[in-house]
């Protein structure tokens, strides 16, 4: 995984459940530790965003079967959070809500990716339905990140704010801009968004 | 005059049959049914709103698409030229902050920045025209372009460079312009502002800024197609790999807006950005952004269409060292690049903050770059020779008549915002370093620039319709700043 090479991550998680490891082992102990070295040298400096991102999608092919192996015998790897994301109405950007859900689901999160161009009303919908303890709301430009303020005030008129913490991502977005619109958090670029999402769901950002 | 190139007539050709096969075989989205049901029409193929373009209709469209466009000023008395090597400098657009002008800190932009902004821009020499510079918080969202457009038209008769939020803010808009000018054919003939459409990288057209464009084409609007690619996250690390995508983007943008309307002023525009793989952030201040930009104009005149670039802007979040170096290098490589319209300067923090201060500095630079262009003049009188004789060993040319004369011609002489004085006069003048002489600026052209009134009766359309708008999206006028 640390060679960002989605094959090798997956051929190796098929060895280690022929060798009768476990798979949850495998995938918190392996993968995630993995992911977790390579996250530090981004952290330092020595690996870029790129890297990272490459990772995490390694971690995520092998993921995907030692998970199957998991189910199949009836076990369990418990979700970090529920996280609903999507960029809001009139923006069609895509890379950072991307990038973020890429990470979150690396880092252990249940993730409903809503795309992009996402009305309000659905953003509303969603979280009745699926209620996610986190909400993302992406925003790539300055002309539609005031949309993000229409999604948290139509979740307070639904009576549904209390129960979801949003936070709010995209490139013009600050902290005054989080307190402006009564938003729960900024994720500032991927890095930062996981580190956030785990310490609003009570984690230190390192366990 | 100096001219910069980066690319051989072999890279050109090399980039854009490149572009031009992206458009036939990945192809553009584009989310907007009018356009789709125009370009299926015209032979496209279309596969789940995944356009096809045929390289025949885009060589065809390119060449309908005028080669240069004159852009009035508010009052109709004096055009500029938007096309050849002409160019024109105007702020960045759309910033949500602004440097406090007492605190120096960035906060959220309002509308009385955006007034001084206006006004500050209608003193200076070397800004040519207005654009819709600041979004500002206090103004209701659903009109906040119209507001801008709106607060340009009273306070500055300049050119303006803008765009439209919404499908209707444009129709809104454009009924404001016709206001002021007196109908839809006077702004047809004479358009009196830019609008940037810009699709989105990769290769995508959102609906509203598709349909921008093509009112922007049915009405005879200049429209600036922008397509602003991160490298190495929305576009190829490499340059020649996001002019290939970009190129492909605009060409996509021309084909609907020729389609549209044969002949509609279009404009080859740029906005890349490098992407910073530490910090996850859209660098326009990086040298390869400003590379970028040049090299993607190179390709527009090669096509004939007139250009634009996002150059002369900064990534530092203050006015300083950085900032001044950054937007230094945009306005310069721009001027050597012939860039038509350059948007940029006074903005910082990328595409996010306008800075007052930061607008007289760059005031300068576009001053400065004028200069730059007009290179060394090699004519007899600028030759000198006969003064040189006159003069001889051991005079000098202070008195001469060749000085006086020439002096304007040759020497571009900067306000007090650029610090010529001899040390010791500098400490007695208080030791002031750029930004605290730049703010004084702004506070003396603030007090002492004598505006020009909208003529009476177009004041007198523009706010009948303005306040129609208003009544129509509901806002009371009491929510609507206009102590403007």
């Amino acid at each position: 995984m640390i060679n960002f090479d989605d094959d090798l991550a997956r051929r190796l998680a098929r060895e280690v459940i022929d060798l009768g490891i476990d798979p949850v082992e495998a995938l918190e102990e392996g993968l995630a530790k993995a992911l977790r070295e390579v996250g530090d040298r981004f952290g330092s400096g020595e690996a870029f965003i790129t890297e990272l991102i490459a990772a995490a999608q390694a971690m995520e092919a092998g993921a995907e079967i030692l998970n199957e192996e998991i189910v199949r015998r009836g076990a369990t790897r418990k979700s970090i959070g529920r996280f609903l994301i999507g960029t809001v109405e009139g923006d069609i950007h895509s890379i950072g809500k991307n990038i973020v859900t890429t990470m979150l689901r690396a880092s252990g999160f249940e993730v409903v990716d809503l795309g992009v161009d996402v009305p309000t009303g659905v953003f509303v919908d969603k979280v009745r339905e699926f209620k996610p303890d986190i909400l993302g709301l992406s925003a790539l430009m300055t002309t539609t990140m005031t949309k993000q303020r229409e999604v948290i005030e139509a979740l307070r008129e639904a009576g549904l704010r209390q129960g979801v913490k949003v936070v709010v991502g995209g490139a013009p977005v600050t902290e005054e801009w989080v307190k402006e619109i009564g938003a729960d958090a900024c994720g500032l670029d991927a890095g930062i968004a996981v580190q956030v999402a785990l310490s609003l769901m009570g984690r230190k950002p390192d366990a | 005059m100096p001219r910069l190139r980066f690319l051989s007539s072999g890279d050109i050709e090399q980039i854009t049959s490149a572009s031009l096969e992206v458009l036939e075989e990945s192809g553009v989205m584009v989310k907007n049914q009018s356009a789709l049901r125009l370009l299926q029409e015209a032979g496209c193929g279309v596969d789940n709103e995944v356009v096809q373009f045929p390289p025949e209709l885009v060589e065809d469209s390119f060449k309908k698409a005028p080669s240069s466009i004159e852009l009035h000023a508010r009052d109709g008395d004096k055009h500029h030229l938007v096309g050849d090597d002409n160019v024109i400098y105007n702020p960045g657009s759309a910033a949500i902050y602004f440097i406090d002008r007492d605190t120096v800190e960035m906060r959220r932009a309002e509308s009385l920045d955006l007034v001084q902004l206006v006004r500050l821009v209608d003193a200076l020499e070397h800004i040519h025209a207005q654009s819709t510079a600041i979004v500002p918080s206090d103004v209701p969202e659903g009109i906040s372009d119209l507001y801008r457009l709106y607060v340009i038209l009273k306070n500055s008769t300049k050119p303006i460079v803008t765009g439209a939020f919404t499908k209707q803010g444009l129709i809104d808009m454009r009924m404001m312009l016709e206001a002021v000018v007196g109908g839809p054919d006077e702004l047809m003939g004479a358009p009196r502002a830019i609008f940037d459409c810009c699709p989105s990288s990769p290769l995508m057209w959102s609906d509203v800024t598709c349909q921008n464009l093509i009112d922007c084409a049915e009405s005879g609007i200049p429209a600036e197609i922008i397509p602003a690619p991160q490298m190495g996250a929305t576009s190829p690390v490499s340059i020649a790999g996001t002019l290939v995508q970009s190129t492909a983007e605009i060409l996509s943008g021309v084909v609907i807006s020729q389609l549209t309307k044969p002949g509609a002023p279009v404009i080859f525009g740029g906005s890349p950005a490098a992407f910073d793989m530490r910090y996850c952030t859209a660098r326009l201040g990086a040298m390869e952004a400003v590379v970028a930009a040049c090299a993607s104009a190179e390709i527009g005149k090669h096509y004939r269409l007139p250009t634009h670039a996002y150059l002369g802007l900064s990534d530092s979040k203050a006015v300083d060292a950085q900032s001044g170096y950054e937007s230094g290098l945009g306005i310069t490589f721009a001027a050597l690049a012939g860039v038509n319209v350059v948007s940029g300067p006074g903005m910082l923090a990328c595409e996010n903050c306008q800075s007052l201060e930061k607008m007289v500095v760059d005031n300068e630079i576009c001053g400065a770059a004028y200069r730059l262009m007009d290179g060394v003049f090699t004519d007899a009188p600028a030759l000198a020779k006969e003064i040189i004789t006159k003069v001889g060993p051991g005079g000098h040319f202070l008195a001469e008549r060749h000085t006086r004369e020439n002096l304007r011609k040759e020497q571009y002489m900067p306000s007090d915002v650029i610090d010529r004085l001899t040390p010791e006069s500098w400490r007695k003048s208080g030791s002031k370093e750029t930004t605290s002489r730049a703010k004084e600026t702004v506070d003396k052209l603030l007090e002492e620039h004598i505006l020009v009134p909208l003529p009476r009766d177009a004041e007198r359309r523009l706010d009948e319709v303005f306040k129609g708008i208003l009544k129509r999206h509901g806002i009371p006028m009491s929510r609507i700043p206009l102590e403007i």
